[in-house]
């Protein structure tokens, strides 16, 4: 067999073609239609489904999620939210009782987002529900619902186990070094971590892969080290855990992190997938760049490191050899001067027209460090040289820093898009660099905290 | 008596069990096939060459079709079959389908269709409103003109006079549930359908006439739909007439669902519109003389934008009276999407356009807009005042001051209004702003003869109630209402009542579900219904036990001394030989309309509302946050509170979204950029207001319509306004030049607008 996974409780052992989706799978094998496909690539929340691993339970969209991403592991559907005998579990009696549903095509994704969010004791619904989409009720009976199923008991049905350890047929390495060595006899092949982006490729460009790796099984790819010196992010770390991991360090960046994607894409994306896939407008890069990060590149048992802003050489193209592939980014331990802007169309699960992080070390009212890198504003996330030297050994003043943000127009040249036009991207980067000032002068400068 | 509780939706239990079934959920016989369009690259231009040898070739493609392999009728239009299946010979937008791919999978359809060579000889595209103006491409020969009074005198002598412009982008349904259709092929060439539509008796007509077949030939069958909000009035036609052609031709059911990206391409959106205005008025802010001209883009076929500009035009009073007025409106024929109805039909722009007069007015006198927008508002009804609507309407059951003063008093919006000039005051880089906005939307189709409806009601002997009627159920709760009125006429519980899905078998002749009209009408066929068999009933009960008094209470009848439970009533009347069965039927009363004219009575009554909304903004950036909003809105006599005030959130933060975070996007050659939700922003769960606070007004519905309640499905979207006037309050706090939003109030167009007023 392919595969090995609990469904609902049950095992299920699946050949699959690697690149099968869960939710076609659900739908079109098994009948169980209470699944939906909203948009079909994550961006919805429609087919959320609740995956059990090791580490826990989270919520996963089901459309880019790949067959074999699920081996070893319990999955959950809304057809298995409810108790054996058809009792509703306390988010779906909340969901009736507070008129949660209308259409009702997006509550089985949020009923069961709900019920993850609610087994995992998590009670800040706005994230946890930002990944699924309503388009009936304006949400408010929703998080009404959230709110009074807080204090419920979990049902006994929601505790999965994990299926008996089968070998596959799919190549989905166990440790590093197999997933070296197997590459280096693949060099072309692709490599699947959270199938966040990969996913796209299959279920909206159609493409057929056919030689992939499924990293997912890589647990010393998901390493966290933190040493008195240095904080290094194994590949395979999901976003989720850098959120949690950085924010005793760099609370803005994890705030930033926590807006990036949805609760559902973070627990798949990884920190290796957002580097390794040279996106310009990946949110990790810009921070890890303004931290000085370095990245660690393998190739068999070749390792090397370069600067993760010297990875990024121009739009498409990385500083990465065929069959070599990213083990891992670190950062130094320095006092936290980072604060990192998410400039998007919505504040949540959108990617940025421009996400900026400014990393500036003031002593004596002078800058003596300033390292700043932006996402959305050029072919690759890059910094802002001319912005930062024009900082760099100024007093750390109003004057200078309207400077600093007329210098940095020499740093870019943006695009326009459907997310922002290029007028906008320059003058709004420019002005993230004045929010710093401001927010270090003690002004309120952002909008998600103020009440009425 | 079932109406007037906050019963859950008829399929809340469906719905958060993941049980309540989609078209894309029901089981398909072994054999069937799944259909793909192959579309038009182009937006504009003469379709030279069509190559489909790959596509035949592809895996798993059983049949492909192109214009010329339709057998009959090639038309998928709802007005003016204009609107062809297939592009015949010429291509009038980017994503116009021009074949289609019938495979024994979802995704072999959707790679084959990928794999058409179309060759087109480029022509060129009229992509914008300018573009049309300047080419005078347009639907009807010249623009349309209501008004009354003496609009170009008045405003020659008033003392004050203002010029204004106002763009406003269109806005993509986003249904949750994309479009979808199944064909099953059933005896003699019959067809059943089942269709994710707001209007099955249309897609009944269009897939006899592509079948060539009597109507009779085909039945569409609609049990629910994942959101339509005027999505799939008309949309659902292509591929439910595809579906059925190939299923004719194949026998074998056809199933065709759009992928998201292929939905957002292919099918019709809200109208974008600009609305120019010359406004003259007094020292007090009161209007003497407004003209609007209207310039719609309606797209490429005509669909539905003769009755949606019509409506704009109808409503560019909105609450207000406007004595002398002239509103003229250009329907312009453009190279994109066919624009199609949208939840307010037209109804919000026009209503944007009078409302941003307003402000303009207030900046410019430096007065609070809430009391320039209270000073010019329709008199309540109880003043005895007969003041008309620019179309001759007398407006007799205004609530607008009253309604409008309590909001202000329970939002305590003035004290609000003197905190907020603090806060700014204190806070260079965050600034605040709050707005009123009223909303007098009229209820009924502006096409007289759609204003009826049927139903269908069957008694069982054991009581049982089996109940269909002509509305489709698409998340607003309709089924549980008219439920709740079926369970009311005998006095009986909810669960006595099954609700069916909509079958064009069952009632004949249907209008769409749209208008907000649909417990208005259908309520009341199905209380005409159930009033003809409770009739029967008593006529029998009355002569079987000689007396007069039968009385229907608590599940039981009364009959003089006796009571008997529904189900022995219903049981005993079988036994009479009795029919428990009656067809219900409902014209609305009172309307009359001239559309060439503009004159008569469009409307049967008109729904009002009112919302404040405060909100912050990031000068800096444009970012932005909707605070806290208050609404008050009237939904009559509501017959289920819940489901009402349901609609009126939903709809402010629908409407709030068409405002300020969706917004679409079409390239140079009229490719549409925003085509799923990585690039089309809807609002998120954290873009509702962090309070917000939903009441209804308390009043009956002058007009004699069920129960007295008043329809509430697209009013309430028009109040999401306020969330716009607030932030253009915001922007107007940060300096002294023109504080002006064009929508959607992106962040960036925020900080456009905070530039300038700061310059």
């Amino acid at each position: 067999m392919d595969i090995t996974f609990l469904l609902n409780g049950e095992t299920v052992q699946a050949n699959v073609a690697p690149t099968q989706t869960l939710l076609d799978w659900l739908r079109d094998t098994r009948g169980l239609t209470g699944t939906k496909e909203g948009c079909n690539e994550g961006d919805c929340g429609a087919c959320s489904v609740m995956i059990t691993d090791a580490d826990g339970a989270k919520g996963l969209n089901a459309c880019i999620l790949f067959m074999p991403q699920l081996h070893g592991k319990s999955v959950r559907t809304i057809e298995g939210i409810s108790g054996p005998t058809g009792e509703l579990h306390p988010v779906q009696s909340a969901m009736i009782d507070n008129h949660g549903s209308q259409c009702g095509f997006c509550t089985p994704g949020f009923v069961v987002a709900m019920a993850t969010a609610h087994l995992n004791k998590a009670t800040d619904h706005d994230d946890q529900l930002a990944g699924n989409l309503c388009r009936c009720t304006g949400y408010a009976p929703i998080i009404r619902a959230a709110k009074a199923a807080e204090t419920a008991d979990v049902p006994n049905w929601m505790h999965d186990d994990l299926p008996a350890d089968i070998a596959s047929q799919i190549t989905m390495p166990e440790t590093t070094d197999a997933l070296a060595a197997w590459y280096l006899e693949h060099p072309n092949a692709i490599l699947i971590a959270g199938a966040t982006d990969v996913g796209l490729w299959v279920t909206k460009q159609l493409r057929e892969l056919d030689d992939v790796a499924f990293l997912h099984r890589c647990r010393d790819l998901q390493d966290i080290t933190i040493t008195d010196d240095t904080i290094t992010f194994g590949a395979g770390v999901t976003i989720t855990n850098v959120m949690d991991a950085i924010a005793p360090y760099h609370p803005s960046f994890a705030e930033m992190l926590r807006r990036y994607g949805s609760t559902q894409v973070r627990n798949a994306a990884t920190i290796g997938g957002n580097i390794a896939n040279g996106s310009p407008i990946g949110d990790g890069p810009p921070a890890l760049i303004a931290l000085g990060a370095t990245l660690h590149l393998r190739k068999g048992n070749t390792r090397r490191t370069t600067l993760l802003e010297d990875f990024f050489i121009e739009y498409g193209k990385q500083d990465r050899a065929a069959g070599e592939f990213v083990e891992g980014v670190s950062i130094p331990r320095l006092p936290d001067r980072l604060r990192c802007y998410k400039i998007s169309k919505r504040f949540d699960q959108d990617i940025s027209a421009v996400c900026g992080c400014f990393n500036i070390t003031v002593e004596d009212d002078f800058v003596t460090a300033a390292t700043i890198a932006f996402g959305g504003m050029a072919g690759t996330p890059n910094r802002a040289s001319s912005c930062e030297a024009a900082l760099l050994n100024q007093p750390w003043e109003l004057a200078t820093v309207e400077r600093a943000m007329h210098a940095m127009a020499n740093d870019y040249s943006p695009m326009s898009d459907a997310r922002a036009s290029a007028d906008y991207r320059l003058k709004t980067a420019q002005s993230l660099l004045l929010r710093y000032l401001h927010e270090d002068s003690g002004l309120k400068t952002s909008v998600l905290e103020v009440s009425a | 008596m079932s109406v007037r509780k906050p019963l859950p939706h008829d399929a809340a239990h469906g719905h958060v069990t993941g049980a309540a079934r989609y078209v894309d959920d029901i089981p398909l016989p072994a054999n069937a096939l799944h259909l793909a369009f192959g579309l038009s690259d182009v937006a504009h231009g003469k379709i030279t060459e069509i190559n489909l040898d790959a596509v035949r070739a592809a895996h798993g493609v059983i049949a492909v079709l192109t214009a010329a392999d339709l057998p009959h009728a090639n038309d998928v239009s709802p007005s003016a079959h204009d609107e062809p299946l297939l592009a015949d010979g010429t291509v009038h937008y980017v994503g116009q389908p021009v074949f289609v791919v019938a495979a024994t999978s979802h995704l072999a359809a959707r790679k084959a269709a990928r794999l058409g060579q179309i060759d087109i000889d480029a022509l060129p595209a009229i992509l914008t409103v300018e573009d049309a103006l300047a080419a005078d491409a347009r639907f009807e020969d010249g623009p349309r003109i209501y008004g009354q009074g003496d609009p170009d005198t008045v405003l020659s002598k008033a003392k004050h006079t203002l010029n204004g412009s106002i763009k406003m982008g269109g806005q993509e349904h986003f249904y949750l549930e994309g479009q979808a259709a199944l064909a099953l092929p059933s005896d003699n060439g019959d067809m059943v359908i089942h269709s994710s539509t707001q209007h099955p008796t249309e897609i009944q007509h269009k897939v006899a006439e592509a079948l060539g077949t009597p109507f009779h030939c085909v039945r569409v069958e609609v049990r629910r739909m994942g959101g339509g909000f005027g999505g799939k009035e008309s949309q659902g036609n292509a591929l439910a007439v595809a579906c059925a052609v190939i299923a004719n031709q194949t026998s074998r059911p056809c199933k065709m669902r759009y992928d998201r990206d292929d939905d957002m391409i292919i099918t019709g959106k809200r109208h974008d519109f600009r609305i120019d205005y010359t406004v003259g008025f007094d020292a007090t802010g009161k209007i003497e003389a407004i003209t609007f001209e209207h310039f719609t883009r309606c797209g490429w076929a005509q669909d539905l934008s003769l009755p949606v500009a019509d409506r704009a035009m109808l409503h560019a009073d909105n609450a207000y009276y406007l004595p002398n007025v002239r509103i003229t409106s250009h329907r312009l024929k453009t190279n994109t999407q066919s624009a199609t109805a949208f939840r307010g039909f037209g109804g919000p722009q026009g209503i944007l356009g009078i409302e941003v007069a307003i402000d303009h007015i207030a900046r410019h006198l430096g007065l609070d807009p809430l009391g320039v927008r209270l000073l010019n508002a329709y008199a309540d009804m109880d003043q005895g005042v007969k003041q008309t609507t620019p179309y001759g309407m007398i407006v007799t059951d205004g609530i607008t001051n009253a309604l409008s003063k309590q909001l202000v008093e329970t939002s305590q919006y003035h004290a609000r209004r003197n905190a907020i000039a603090t806060f700014n005051a204190q806070n260079p880089v965050l600034k605040k702003g709050i707005s009123l906005t009223p909303v007098k939307f009229g209820i009924s189709f502006t096409l007289t003869h759609l204003n009826q409806a049927g139903a269908l009601v069957h008694v069982y002997a054991d009581g049982s109630i089996m109940l269909n009627h002509g509305g489709t159920e698409m998340g607003q709760g309709l089924f549980q209402k008219v439920a709740q009125v079926a369970a009311s006429r005998f006095d009986l519980g909810i669960d006595a009542v099954k609700i069916t899905a909509t079958d064009t078998g069952k009632v004949p002749n249907t209008s769409a579900t749209a208008a907000s009209s649909g417990t208005d009408l259908n309520g009341m066929a199905v209380a005409n219904a159930c009033d003809q068999i409770k009739t029967r009933m008593i006529k029998c009960l009355s002569e079987t036990y000689d007396t007069q008094d039968v009385t229907f209470q608590d599940g039981n009848v009364r009959i003089g001394t006796t009571t008997l439970t529904f189900a022995q009533t219903a049981q005993k009347v079988y036994e009479a030989r009795v029919s428990l069965s009656a067809t219900g039927f409902y014209k609305t009363p009172d309307v009359a309309w001239d559309r060439i004219k503009g004159e008569g009575q469009p409307f049967f009554y008109f729904a009002y509302g009112a919302a404040i909304t405060e909100v912050v903004i990031d000068t800096l950036t444009g970012e932005n946050r909707i605070l806290r909003t208050d609404i008050l809105h009237d939904a009559g006599a509501s017959l289920n509170p819940a489901l009402d005030i349901g609609q009126i959130e939903g709809g402010y933060v629908q409407g709030a979204g068409w405002l300020t975070t969706e917004e679409l996007v079409w390239d140079d050659k009229g490719h549409l950029k925003t085509h799923a939700p990585a690039t089309y922003k809807i609002p998120a769960c954290s873009d509702r207001p962090d309070i917000f606070n939903v009441a209804l007004w308390d009043g009956d519905n002058p007009s004699d319509t069920i129960y007295k309640s008043k329809a509430v499905g697209e009013p309430p979207f028009i109040l999401g306004m306020s969330a716009f006037f607030a932030l253009q309050d915001a922007v107007a706090s940060c300096g002294d030049g023109p504080a002006h939003l064009n929508a959607p109030a992106t962040a960036e167009e925020i900080k456009r607008a905070v530039d300038k007023a700061r310059q």
